[in-house]
């Protein structure tokens, strides 16, 4: 009887799976016990929101970087969720499911671009642009929005598509037949009923841009300052990291940590967000 | 039909046009990226490209030895993330209770980490790994700046990390697609547990865990940001024999040619061939997940 052998699979199964865990669990623990004692000993008002950024004279002010991530990930959300929830409704309700079957996989392949490819598109591309129409150094905030914009419209279209599927025939029948018609019942029975759904794509798709980091060096132009227009460079949080990381040491090392204690919070809270908000949806019903 | 309906259908048409047009402009950015990057790289493929070494500071010859650094690290990746991806779900989905304590933590893990910006990896792989584990090796063997340095092993256990999710929930979904029957079916015949799982589930989840290995590679190909500071180097003279030496990589390569570059006019046409190679790798691996998804789907739909 191979009995024993069952047990000893059993328990090693638990054994990786309990690592797997641990593994996934240190990584949070580990990024937060090296940035959150800076964060405590520089002062957290001080580091958050002090504008000196100067890590030969010791001074670790994040708010220029801050501020830059916010005006980037709202300026691709600007251009990204109005194009991806768009782009969902056309694909789920006027189109039929055979077309959306081609083009959904097509859009989705958006998401299987490397971070450097949009990058170097941007460099390449966007920047020249920019530059030559509407001034500035061409790597810009301007640039960093357009490109995380597209990057995120794969999250939003999916989730969006999904949850508008999910709306039961029975609601657009029911309005359709009050008289309404397929514009309105779209706005006002189909994307009510799927908000939730929406919302949560535009949140997950916020913690994209957020925590983007080599398409936005390679085009945000990196200079630490807060912005003034659209046109100017920027540095933002992720790029703050990774510009910096391969020579800090001491101060300057847990500095960059806390950086990313900062980002790791902005992430969870966004995480949480989406998911209290799909669990809204799945209580109403 | 009176003028205001007839007024609203017409508003009705502008509306849901607005909507295809935005459609057809995401499908016109996808062309325009694809032709972007065909366009520009095309010119720079040859065999040469693909089979030589960088010669004359970067700025010419070919770019082999970051194929070759991608490829070694990628192996090493799967080597690592695999086994415990596939056991961590075996042991979710088939072992543990769906409210034991474990399997919750670790959904939550799973949930949060896929979230987690690809630079924290890096900054953790940076910290842990080389700092903490490389250095505390080296101390115990009583050298220094073997274990304790950027290598290519300390940025495959990073990339592994980070796709240790991925893995997770490709083969739970896979494990959720076999019908309960089979498992009964098989016990009932007096095969145990572990017997049912190896001879019954797995070989059926082979297709799905195989979807979640080709994404994970794609993925893997594609990261800088994870192995900027935990392996990769600028320039290499020689390749890498071993998973502690330092590695090129083509999306580093990318990054230090487009925006590292001394002459820029001369690495341009090296970047866009190589933007090309790994829009192409990473694309093929895509729609190869693609298929293979679509095919298990169109079997199990025929198999009921």
């Amino acid at each position: 009887m191979p009995v024993t052998s069952e047990k000893i699979m059993q328990r090693l199964l638990l054994a990786v799976a309990f690592s797997a865990l641990s593994a996934l669990l240190l990584i949070a623990v580990f990024i937060i016990s090296q940035g959150l004692p800076f964060i405590f000993r520089y002062g957290f008002r001080e580091f958050l929101f002090s504008s000196q950024w100067n890590p030969q004279a010791g001074k670790f002010g994040i708010f220029p970087m801050v501020v830059s991530t916010l005006w980037v990930t709202l300026g691709a959300m600007a251009i990204g969720a109005p194009l991806g929830v768009a782009g969902a409704v056309f694909l789920t309700e006027f189109v039929p499911r055979t077309v959306m079957r081609i083009i959904k996989p097509s859009i989705e392949l958006l998401a299987g671009i490397p971070s450097v490819v949009y990058g170097f598109i941007g460099v390449m591309v966007l920047a020249p642009l920019i530059r030559d129409h509407l001034g500035g150094p061409g790597l810009s905030l301007l640039a960093g929005s357009i490109i995380l914009g597209i990057m995120i419209l794969p999250t939003i279209i999916s989730i969006s598509i999904d949850s508008i599927m999910a709306v039961p025939k029975s609601y657009r029948e029911g309005s359709l037949a009050l008289g309404a018609t397929v514009w309105q019942t779209v706005r006002m029975v189909t994307l009510p009923a799927a908000r939730s759904g929406i919302a949560a794509s535009i949140i997950l798709a916020m913690g994209r841009a957020v925590g983007e980091t080599m398409a936005v060096i390679m085009v945000t132009g990196n200079s630490v300052k807060i912005p003034g227009s659209a046109l100017e460079p920027v540095r933002t949080l992720t790029a703050n990291i990774a510009l910096e990381m391969g020579y800090a040491t001491g101060m300057h090392r847990q500095a960059l940590f806390a950086t990313g204690v900062v980002l790791f919070v902005v992430i969870m809270i966004l995480n949480f967000s989406a998911s209290y908000v799909m669990r809204q949806r799945k209580a109403r019903r | 039909m009176n003028y205001q309906t007839k007024f609203k259908k017409i508003g009705d048409k502008v509306k849901i046009g607005l909507t295809g047009t935005a459609v057809l402009l995401i499908l016109a950015i996808l062309a325009i990226i694809l032709l972007a990057v065909i366009a520009g790289g095309y010119k720079s493929l040859s065999w040469e490209f693909l089979s030589q070494p960088p010669r004359d500071g970067m700025t010419k010859g070919g770019i082999f030895p970051a194929i070759f650094g991608m490829v070694f690290s990628l192996i090493l990746m799967l080597i690592a993330v695999v086994p415990v991806g596939v056991a961590t779900a075996v042991y979710l989905h088939e072992y543990a209770r769906p409210d034991f304590i474990l399997t919750r933590l670790i959904r939550g893990a799973v949930n949060n980490l896929a979230g987690v910006p690809s630079i924290v990896f890096g900054l953790f792989g940076l910290g842990f790994f080389i700092q903490f584990i490389g250095n505390g090796i080296d101390r115990s063997l009583g050298q220094s700046g073997l274990f304790g340095q950027p290598c290519i092993l300390w940025a495959s256990l990073t990339l592994a990390l980070m796709n240790l999710p991925m893995i997770i929930v490709a083969t739970e979904e896979a494990l959720r697609a076999i019908p309960q029957a089979e498992r009964a079916g098989a016990l009932a015949l007096g095969a145990t547990k572990w017997q049912t799982i190896r001879h019954v589930v797995l070989p059926q989840a082979i297709p799905g865990i195989l979807t979640g290995v080709v994404l994970v590679v794609s993925r893997g190909a594609g990261e800088v940001a994870p192995i900027m500071f935990t392996g990769a180097a600028y320039y290499l003279p020689y390749l890498p024999k071993l998973p502690t030496d330092q590695f090129m990589t083509l999306g580093y390569h990318i990054f230090v040619m487009t925006t590292q570059s001394p002459d820029i006019d001369a690495t341009v046409p090296i970047a866009m061939g190589a933007t090309l190679v790994l829009l192409a790798l990473t694309f093929s691996l895509n729609i190869i997940a693609i298929i293979i998804r679509s095919r298990t789907r169109s079997q199990l739909r025929k198999g009921r």
